[in-house]
């Protein structure tokens, strides 16, 4: 080895790649210093000690329930995260996770309701309905940006209304459950063999006792196998790496042969089936049903924990368990007289001013390696 | 023909004047729709279409969704996309509706106007002087507003010596603005209201059109409205108006020039923040502030700056619209029925009007859509209101996926721009 290795050749430069590697942790962690002074200047006008609030969120938010709690909120936002991230990869923003994974969870709940399949198979007709109505109503914005043109930005927006009102109808009128004497409006409820086995069992063989009523969902396997499968297609496969190409330079991969109407619909269907797993984990997971109380909002807060992850499925694994850390462990400051709303004043803090903090890193990237290159060029300039 | 050629042709031809829709023209649409209104209210026999009720509701709505959008407007025409308004809507309606209670309507308005800029601000900071990416930014903003207005409302009303009326999620009530009407004809003898109530076709329509948008007006309302041709004349007719659009359109250009690029984004931008912060106080001064009261009105404040061709008339046009969608589903289902037919009646017009041009195809495309409409308005008897409510939406999508060639934004809108760096 050593032979075939030239002397005079330069070495990796490890250092270089050390700092830049110090560089992308550096943002993150600047960032969530800023969000903690933000929100210490919020507590600090609602006249509590921030120290105080901070030492009471890490005692609530690391106890085993807690822990539990935090893992199971996570699994959503990094569905919806990974979701956004994958667009974001080429440069588009699929805004519209909100909408997709609505009218993805109603379908799915009521398709599962409707037939009868033997265990696992019932479960996978459940995802796999999910899948395909997130993917089919990504298709709309991403039909519509190769046609004609339009900003998935704003497609994005306006379908994400339109999915909620669909949903909000069909639910009403044709999805419901009739229960004699009752107004909910609820699909009718998942057979046992549509619904996902909690994992307290294998917490249980690990020592690890769970507390009364609190469950460590399933979903967090299926969550850990998308993962996986989205870093193998985005960095290990040739659509990925067309994906990563156009992202950086749509001119030039387009310039390489690479199809960009082909690469704009397939990702958007793929974020979309993605994002239609997002409502899952509390579908097959606890409710075993759509109804009209089904949390919403978890699409907005994914394109936080997705800019949070900059793609990566670890980055984004990293942002959604700290966003539910964040909610998990603010749930009890009402107790201490502060409004838990405290962390949403957190993530958005977060994402802001981690937005900014990987610009200004980058930036200072660019900057280096432009001074590399003068130094290597011409020395005495550098100098 | 070969390009040169065309060009050739072109320049013989005067020079055609793009800007604006002529004062015939715009009669003569505004004709046309009061017939069919007229008609429609005669057929289906739902008064509402074209009662003052609908059309005074639909100017009280069309009020935040239209300076929302103007704040688009201001912030796209100079280059910078703004997703966060709805952050911004969020940020005026909570400290309109604090102030407002606490300190009077008009401290509230002020509030509500200092809040959103300083959302503006924040967004100009990431954008401009920090580059980050517009959408980003303006998610990012959103999550902020939301989290800011939530926190401060469990903050403000959710203790027990929260003040009458309020609670964790709402204010108490604001006390409202003067409002004013119309002298003779809509208040005091009100000559319209009379002539309303005749229910004679055309005229009645007419009178409860005017009505409408003159009797009980909110100051606000009238501050809102004098801000469309404000801001017509600021950015259409002076030089700052010409400079801040040069930075949408080309900053290079506007910089090699001489224009303060980055200066003029942060006046854009924070202009921005103030009009959807106004668009708040509109919500919330007179009424309360409730948590997810805007309703995404930020965002359909965004969808009328594209109807209407990042133009101020068009935005307020497109404003007029979503507010009139809103107002009707708000009241009686046969209005919303009649809109059904209204829609029909519509498409005949423009079919009319693509047979006239020879457009075949289209034209028998558009007379099986408006034939559907007919029949949905012939054989249901309610329109169901959830499907009503994405109305202002699906005409934007629709806009967007038939006209978009025909659309032009800012040309630089959206990019990032680095002095110094061409891109």
């Amino acid at each position: 080895m050593t032979l075939l290795a030239p002397e005079t050749a330069p070495p990796p430069v490890p250092r270089f790649d050390l700092r830049r590697l110090g560089l992308a942790v550096a943002a993150p962690l600047l960032a969530i210093v800023v969000a903690l002074a933000v929100a210490a200047v919020a507590l600090l006008v609602s006249g509590s000690n921030p120290l105080t609030v901070y030492a009471r969120m890490l005692e609530a938010g690391t106890t085993t329930r807690s822990l539990v709690i935090t893992v199971n909120n996570a699994v959503p936002l990094y569905l919806s995260g990974l979701a956004v991230a994958l667009g974001f990869r080429m440069g588009l923003f699929n805004i519209g996770v909100e909408g997709q994974y609505q009218l993805a969870a109603l379908l799915a709940a009521a398709a599962g309701a409707a037939v009868t399949l033997p265990g696992p198979l019932h479960l996978a007709f459940v995802l796999l309905v999910a899948c395909l109505v997130g993917a089919l109503w990504a298709a709309v914005p991403a039909v519509l940006k190769t046609t004609r043109g339009v900003s998935e930005v704003i497609s994005t927006i306006m379908l994400n209304v339109i999915a909620a009102g669909i949903a909000a109808y069909l639910l009403t009128t044709y999805l419901q459950e009739k229960v004699a004497g009752s107004n909910n409006s609820r699909t009718p409820r998942l057979d046992e063999s549509a619904r996902f086995p909690n994992l307290d069992p294998v917490l249980h063989a690990l020592g690890i006792a769970t507390p009364q009523g609190t469950r460590l969902g399933g979903f967090v396997l299926v969550a850990v196998v998308v993962g996986v499968v989205y870093w193998l297609v985005v960095s290990r496969s040739r659509f990925g790496f067309d994906l990563r190409a156009t992202g950086l330079s749509p001119s030039a991969s387009v310039a390489s042969g690479v199809s960009a109407k082909r690469m704009t619909i397939v990702t958007m269907l793929m974020s979309g089936a993605i994002a239609g797993l997002v409502g899952l984990p509390q579908l097959v997971g606890h409710s075993y049903s759509y109804g009209l109380d089904f949390t919403s909002g978890l699409g907005f807060t994914g394109i936080g924990v997705a800019l949070l992850g900059r793609g990566s499925p670890v980055g984004v694994a990293v942002g959604a368990l700290l966003f539910a850390f964040l909610e998990r462990s603010s749930a009890t400051l009402q107790r201490i007289d502060v409004p838990s709303e405290i962390y949403v004043i957190m993530q958005g803090s977060i994402v802001l001013s981690v937005v900014v903090a990987y610009e200004a890193v980058r930036r200072a990237g660019v900057a280096q390696a432009e001074r590399a290159v003068r130094r290597a060029v011409d020395p005495e300039v550098a100098a | 023909m070969t390009t040169s050629q065309v060009a050739a042709d072109k320049v013989g031809e005067p020079p055609r004047k793009t800007r604006g829709v002529r004062p015939r023209s715009l009669l003569l649409g505004a004709g046309l729709l009061l017939f069919l209104l007229s008609t429609v209210r005669v057929i289906s026999g739902a008064e509402d279409i074209t009662s003052s009720g609908s059309f005074g509701a639909a100017l009280r709505l069309a009020v935040p969704i239209g300076l929302a959008g103007l704040g688009g407007l201001w912030a796209e025409r100079a280059g910078i996309v703004n997703i966060g308004l709805e952050g911004m809507l969020i940020l005026g309606t909570w400290f309109g509706a604090w102030a407002g209670f606490f300190y009077g309507p008009w401290i509230g308005v002020l509030a509500a106007i200092g809040a959103g800029a300083l959302g503006g601000l924040l967004h100009a900071l990431a954008t401009v002087t920090f580059g980050v990416d517009h959408v980003v930014s303006g998610v990012a903003i959103n999550l902020l507003g939301a989290g800011t207005a939530r926190y401060l409302s469990s903050l403000a009303y959710g203790g027990d010596d929260r003040p009458p009326g309020s609670g964790a999620t709402q204010s108490p009530t604001v006390h409202g603005l003067p409002e004013v009407s119309l002298p003779v004809l809509s208040s005091g003898p009100d000559l319209l209201g009379d002539l309303e109530d005749l229910h004679w076709f055309l005229v009645s329509d007419a009178a409860g059109i005017l009505r409408g948008l003159t009797g009980d007006v909110s100051i606000i309302t009238l501050l809102a409205v004098l801000l469309v041709p404000l801001s017509v004349f600021l950015l259409w007719h002076t030089a700052f108006g010409l400079r801040l659009r040069s930075v949408g359109e080309n900053p290079v250009a506007a910089e090699s020039l001489g224009v303060p690029v980055y200066r003029m984004k942060y006046i854009a931008v924070v202009s921005s923040g103030a009009f959807a912060g106004l668009g708040g106080a509109a919500l919330v001064i007179g009424s309360i502030y409730r948590e997810g009261q805007t309703a995404g009105r930020g965002f359909i404040g965004l969808a009328a700056v594209i109807f209407g061709n990042w133009r101020p008339g068009g935005l307020a046009a497109g404003a007029g619209l979503f507010g009139y969608a809103d107002a009707i589903a708000l009241r009686t289902n046969d209005a919303v029925r009649g809109l059904l037919l209204f829609v029909a009646l519509l498409l005949v017009v423009v079919a009319i009007r693509q047979a006239l041009q020879r457009k075949l195809p289209l034209t028998v495309a558009t007379v099986l859509i408006a034939f559907a409409f007919f029949l949905w308005y012939a054989t249901v008897d309610t329109v169901p209101s959830q499907l009503v409510g994405f109305t202002p939406h699906l005409i934007t999508l629709l806009v967007l996926a038939v006209a978009s060639q025909r659309l032009r934004p800012p040309a630089a809108d959206g990019k990032p721009y680095r002095r110094g760096e061409q891109t």
